[in-house]
């Protein structure tokens, strides 16, 4: 909040920019809308739409700790793989139920990073980058190494879940996994976004952009990153539980680098800092890699690299900002600025 | 304006609807190919994929009056997207036939799918006892677990190489091939002095070397994936483990036909047990080292290629006995069982566990016609997997 003043008029603008800022894009109903209509019209392509959506759900929790308070993080798949593991032990042992599944590995990979959280509260982004990327390859090591629960470098394989809730089972075709995978990006991403554009949101942008400035202007910088990062953590720990879940299987790769770096390159390809950028930088992400990986099987790695080499060179922020140009809303009414 | 921006935004996921082709003629059949093409693991889907090529340039195209058409995807050697895209090709391009695998974990993320869709899939290339009971489609023309390593243990110990140190790359093929070691050796009266486990990311063997030359043992018995195994011996050289009058043996994996060249002389009486040299004298052999050399500029077939290839040889054998009918529990019920003479040797399909049975010959590295071969001078026949018959 940057009232400070007790004048009615402050409060009333502060008040006005926090509801401009939290207002329903027209951007944001056509990606739910057109992630439904997939389901209508595209039968046969459920299974890389599940992919999207996890990807998804994985990029928009990382762009809340990136986007909003600004830590670059490179170990963002330690929860994902967390949650994974977690869900998969959970089918394994326990409830083959997937929702039980899903919130316990969001709970776990919560608290993974609540307890990694006061890590990254020293340094800069150099430091965090290294110790994000440290916890992401110690995880890694460590579900290598408990071959006794994790299956070590064979995967953790041999279970299997039972209908959600008790109603739907899971098919061949992959549909009701879209639409699990989907409901569930669907109320997360609803979630972070009621969390990112309210004040706490805003605290964490002025903290991305000066911490001690921010400091001085009575935000306590330190729990509110404890707190986004904890946050972020749940929801990446459910997005590894989804893909553990849909696949009935978790390979040590759900563990591996490659996985937050591909998360950053969804969020640099989306644009980061609303949300939104996770979710189209994943649609784009996997389209194209899938479609090359088709087209030349041998050669498309090339091709990737090639096509990010041009979007750097033609400018993340030009890319990133298209955005804007799009309609900001669907109500009539066109409010005055600040 | 606004509908212009609209359109971009709706063209994007437009864009995803690229149409899967529909029904399939009537005369075609379709098997999924799903190799690691690309990452670390790219040399295993580069030689399984020339092994297919080979076994359709020398057999044709067509079997039992229905085309073959094989789709080749690659997975990158990531579990996840290996199971998707065998799904995929299953629900959408029609596929009757999975075939490929480079490793462990890819083999086993696809067994859920093969149990629902009831699609049989030949494995080409994992290798871990694990993976068959996963699944009652699986059948497998790579290697069954460490069946490789069993006669290397009877046979070190009938000559004199009496304490062994092991050591293996820290994974499920590498333990699984170290425990059917051991456990042969121990049997036939050997001692293992030490059993060392290398880190499979991380592969410098350097103290893991001087670890085995201090314990002074006859024989140090190695596994290490096959890419690998070119640093393994020129570190084993420069260690002086040689000098120091250990020998070294071990499975196929580290003399790899297709990077036997690279490492040099160093490579020289190297003593390895394996199922397949390109070197093996028959004539299914000949022909098959030929096409490969023919169609991939001069490259050597390995033992990932031959496997490629005699899926390939299941394949159409299973559609001859179906008469071209594609049901998936009626192609591995014909598999079952079957028996033929492949590049490799006499081969056969254990009825009971659907897993390769198969000669294991032993080898000495030496110097050919100018190039480096593994040359066989023993055969130990009819090998099945030592885990699966212990159960």
């Amino acid at each position: 909040m940057v009232a400070t003043s007790s004048s009615t008029a402050a409060a009333s603008r502060a008040a006005k920019l926090m509801k401009r800022r939290s207002r329903v894009r027209f951007y944001e109903i056509i990606v739910w809308i057109a992630a439904i209509a997939a389901f209508f019209v595209l039968p046969s392509k459920m299974l890389i739409l599940t992919e999207i959506a996890i990807l998804a759900l994985f990029a928009v929790s990382l762009d809340l700790v990136l986007g909003f308070a600004g830590i670059v993080s490179l170990g963002h798949t330690a929860f994902f793989g967390l949650g994974a593991y977690i869900a998969g032990l959970v089918a394994l042992h326990y409830v083959a139920e997937p929702v039980v599944g899903l919130l316990v590995a969001g709970i776990g990979a919560g608290l993974l990073g609540f307890v990694t959280s006061f890590l990254i509260l020293r340094g800069s982004d150099l430091t965090r980058l290294m110790t994000t990327l440290g916890i992401g390859l110690m995880m890694a090591e460590m579900a290598n190494q408990m071959a006794w629960l994790t299956g070590g470098a064979d995967g953790l394989s041999g279970f299997s879940l039972g209908p959600i809730l008790g109603l739907f089972e899971f098919d061949l075709f992959g549909k009701t996994g879209y639409v699990y995978c989907l409901v569930v990006l669907f109320v997360g991403t609803m979630l972070m976004r009621r969390l990112a554009f309210s004040p706490f949101g805003l605290s964490l942008k002025a903290i991305k952009a000066n911490p001690m400035r921010a400091g001085m202007i009575a935000i306590p910088a330190r729990k509110r990153i404890v707190t986004v990062y904890t946050i972020a953590a749940v929801f990446a720990g459910m997005a590894g539980a989804l893909l553990a879940q849909t696949t009935s299987f978790v390979s040590p790769d759900v563990l591996a680098f490659h996985r937050s770096a591909d998360v950053l390159l969804v969020l640099t390809i989306g644009g980061t800092g609303y949300l939104y950028g996770g979710i189209f930088g994943a649609v784009l992400f996997t389209l194209v890699k899938d479609w090359l990986s088709i087209v030349t099987p041998q050669y498309w790695m090339f091709y990737i690299g090639l096509i990010l080499v041009v979007l750097v060179l033609v400018g993340r922020d030009r890319l990133a900002r298209w955005v804007e140009y799009l309609p900001e809303r669907l109500s009539k009414s066109k409010e005055e600025g600040r | 304006m606004i509908t212009r921006r609209t359109l971009m935004t709706v063209a994007g996921f437009a864009f995803s609807a690229v149409v899967a082709l529909p029904a399939t003629a009537q005369e075609v059949v379709k098997i999924g190919l799903v190799l690691p093409m690309t990452g670390p693991f790219a040399s295993t889907g580069r030689q399984v994929e020339a092994g297919v090529k080979a076994y359709i340039a020398l057999n044709g195209e067509s079997v039992a009056g229905k085309k073959i058409e094989v789709v080749l995807r690659d997975d990158a050697g990531v579990a996840d997207q290996t199971r998707r895209i065998a799904q995929e090709l299953v629900v959408n391009d029609g596929v009757k036939l999975l075939m490929g695998f480079g490793l462990t974990p890819l083999a086993m993320s696809v067994a859920p799918v093969l149990n629902q869709a009831k699609v049989p899939a030949i494995i080409t290339s994992a290798t871990t006892s694990a993976i068959m009971p996963q699944s009652q489609y699986f059948v497998r023309t790579s290697m069954a677990g460490p069946q490789s390593a069993v006669p290397v243990a009877t046979w070190a110990v009938q000559n004199n190489l009496k304490r062994v140190v092991t050591l293996v790359s820290d994974y499920g093929p590498g333990i699984d091939i170290e425990k059917g070691f051991t456990n042969q050796f121990k049997k036939d009266g050997g001692t293992i002095v030490e059993a060392v486990r290398v880190p499979l990311a991380n592969p410098d063997f350097a103290p893991f070397l001087q670890r085995v030359r201090d314990s002074k043992p006859d024989a140090v018995f190695v596994f290490v994936p096959s890419g690998v195994g070119s640093l393994f011996m020129k570190q084993f050289v420069e260690r002086g483990l040689a000098e120091a009058g250990i020998k070294l043996i071990g499975t196929g994996d580290i003399t790899d036909d297709d990077l036997l060249n690279g490492i040099g002389p160093a490579a020289k009486g190297v003593i390895t047990g394996h199922f397949y040299s390109a070197l093996h004298d028959s004539p299914e052999n000949k022909a098959f080292v030929e096409q490969m050399k023919k169609a991939n500029k001069g490259m050597r077939p390995n033992f990932m290629s031959v496997g490629g290839y005699d899926a390939m040889h299941l394949a159409y054998e299973s559609l001859k006995k179906t008469n071209g009918a594609t049901d998936g529990a009626k192609l591995v019920d014909v598999m079952k069982g079957m028996s033929w003479t492949s590049p490799r040797g006499p081969i056969t399909i254990d009825p009971d566990t659907r897993d390769i049975v198969q000669d294991i010959y032993m080898r000495e590295v030496k110097e050919v016609n100018g190039e480096l071969y593994n040359v066989e001078f023993a055969t130990y026949p009819k090998i099945k997997d030592p885990n699966a018959a212990a159960k």
